[in-house]
């Protein structure tokens, strides 16, 4: 079952065209790590499949309403907004809005399930607004994870999190794709990437130039076209490694 | 055991009613408050009627003078009271959730100042003096004219930038015509008619101005109670309140028309009373929780409660001087308000 469609996606930005033509189809059961350069249309992808981003070409979810786009998808934006001081409990609960199937049982075990896979059960009681800028990260995919929808669109979600959240919350996405719900994450981190996903798409100037298992997207010319550096790879018992080595350019 | 128990039921009770645990207490307490508040309004005033003299003309309408006192002065007095607070306090609330900002006041979007350029008008031309109701029918044509410009400068789809700077503009415009209307004002009286209208108060207004404004007032209120869902997922931020099913044009209009209709009335019967709206969400919010929808009703509450405090205060504090409403709410309202930045800029440190 296909959980997000784009076929020929473009957003522009004055005519200049920062998505071009990207057609892009997710399946359940993946974890697509969206990857490439500052600049290369990470974000306005996945903000123009989402219809937040005025676009040409289609998007299966961009067509929805805002009721039944929140039940398809849930998203996660880069920045990183608390406006209030809520409760943790309260902020991730706020993924339950949309839902079908309320009432307090349901959604208090969402939110739970929420807290407890980002490690954050402790938390349940403290402002958001007083924790740190990593925790404050966790707190808001936790109210992704709440929202329980069958596709997850994270945009840098471990940007600015200490190693164990990092792969803490790579495991939960992971987790989520095996469950059979489908994950699109723009990540800059190559290494945590390749081991987690199931497919990279590496975007360069707004289009899709490699597609498929992460060993084979990233090839040497890849990473020498699209990054501009060469990285070493090696097979593990604890799996695959990549690691960026040196800037060619 | 049996005592427990049937508090418990109570409270089940109670919740099933509200939907909201912790913040109960502060709805039930605030709820008091106003209702204290409004008898202590309706038994305040010069005429220096007993207690229970004065209920009992009040309810059953017995006693020529006394009736007239209770229903044709006090009660209306009371009930605008209680209206402007409510619909001045919940548009601050709705304000400063839209725009995620807790300096953020109804005023903001231009809508007290055109509304009062309406009343002012109303003063200038005599037609307030022709017929009692032009100056309230012109304060809401003020607030629609403000609302139409509003969506054409700043569209139902701009950002929170765009209505703030939008409402600036709509402001300094207003602000100037009102000027300009004293300016020419052929004679000193007025001009001083004007200023002192422009204070804001609640004295010597009829019933007839209560089914003017309150229509207004309660559809504005009932858009704005509404907007609770959309106001909390707007904590995380547009696109991720978009992406959580609200849809965001409707809430800007709801915030658009809801504060229109809302503070516009209450313009057009109290004049401007400043600071209600700015102060009372932020005093209320940490007992909420912070949480929009919950600041939502208190701040309606709480609002109505400061009104009607503020106006029982201008009656005992100078009987005989008519102190206006206006110019209590700003005397209390400023040094709180340099209290609320003096304690932002520590955060901000």
């Amino acid at each position: 079952m296909s959980l997000l469609q784009l076929t020929g996606l473009s957003v522009l930005r004055g005519q200049c065209p920062v998505v071009d033509r990207v057609s892009l189809t997710v399946e359940a059961g993946e974890f697509v790590g969206l990857i490439g350069p500052n600049g290369a249309g990470k974000t306005s992808l996945l903000r123009g499949a989402l219809g937040l981003l005025p676009h040409l070409g289609h998007s299966s979810l961009a067509v929805l309403p805002p009721l039944a786009r929140a039940r398809a998808a849930a998203f996660l934006p880069q920045g990183r907004e608390i406006a209030w001081p809520v409760s943790v409990a309260a902020l991730v609960a706020l993924g339950r809005g949309a839902q079908r199937t309320r009432g307090a049982v349901a959604d208090r075990a969402a939110v739970d399930l929420a807290l407890a896979r980002m490690g954050l059960s402790g938390f349940r009681d403290r402002p958001a607004t007083a924790l740190s800028g990593g925790e404050q990260a966790r707190v808001l995919i936790a109210r992704a994870l709440a929202q329980e929808t069958p596709l997850l669109l994270a945009d840098e979600p471990v940007a600015g999190l200490d190693p164990e959240a990092q792969l803490r919350t790579m495991e939960v996405f992971a987790g989520l794709a095996r469950e059979g719900r489908g994950v699109v994450a723009s990540i800059h981190d190559l290494g945590l990437a390749a081991r987690a996903c199931t497919r990279l798409v590496l975007l360069h100037r707004g289009q899709i130039v490699a597609d498929g298992a992460p060993r084979e997207v990233l090839s040497e010319a890849n990473l020498a076209e699209v990054f501009g550096v060469r990285g070493f790879h090696a097979e593990t018992p604890d799996g695959p490694v990549f690691q960026p080595m040196g800037v060619i350019r | 055991m049996t005592g427990w128990g049937r508090r418990n039921e109570w409270k089940i009770f109670l919740r099933k009613i509200f939907g909201l645990r912790p913040a109960m207490k502060v709805f039930i307490s605030l709820s008091l408050l106003v209702l204290a508040l409004f008898a202590a309004s309706l038994l305040t005033g010069p005429a220096g009627l007993g207690l229970g003299e004065s209920l009992a003309a009040l309810v059953t309408g017995k006693g020529e003078a006394l009736v007239l006192v209770m229903r044709e002065i006090r009660l209306p007095r009371a009930i605008l009271g209680a209206l402007v607070g409510a619909a001045l306090g919940l548009s601050g609330a709705a304000m400063q959730g839209y725009l995620r900002n807790p300096l953020a006041e109804p005023g903001i979007i231009g809508i007290s100042s055109s509304s009062s350029l309406g009343a002012v008008l109303a003063l200038q031309t005599g037609m307030a003096a022709a017929f009692p109701l032009a100056l309230p029918l012109s304060a809401l044509s003020g607030a629609a004219v403000a609302v139409l410009l509003i969506l054409t400068l700043a569209g139902p789809r701009g950002g929170a930038l765009a209505l703030i700077l939008a409402g600036i503009a709509i402001s300094a415009l207003a602000g100037a015509a009102t000027s300009l209307v004293l300016n020419l004002s052929p004679n000193p009286f007025a001009a001083m008619e004007i200023v002192f209208w422009m204070m804001g108060s609640l004295a010597d207004r009829s019933m007839q101005h209560v089914w003017l404004a309150a229509p207004f007032m309660l559809a504005g209120m009932a858009v704005l109670l509404r907007l609770g869902r959309g106001l909390d997922a707007l904590t995380l931020g547009a696109d991720a309140a978009a992406t959580m099913g609200v849809n965001l044009i409707r809430l800007r209009w709801g915030v658009i028309l809801g504060t229109a209709l809302a503070v516009g009335a209450s313009v057009a019967v109290a004049g401007a009373v400043g600071f209600v709206g700015l102060v009372v969400p932020h005093l209320l919010r940490p007992l909420v929780g912070a949480r929009p929808s919950r600041l939502l009703p208190a701040a309606m509450l709480g609002g109505a409660a400061m009104v009607l405090a503020a106006d029982v205060a201008v009656r005992l504090i100078a009987p005989d001087q008519d102190l206006k409403l206006g110019v209590l709410t700003a005397l209390i309202g400023a040094p709180f308000f340099l209290h609320l930045i003096w304690r932002l800029r520590g955060d901000e440190a």
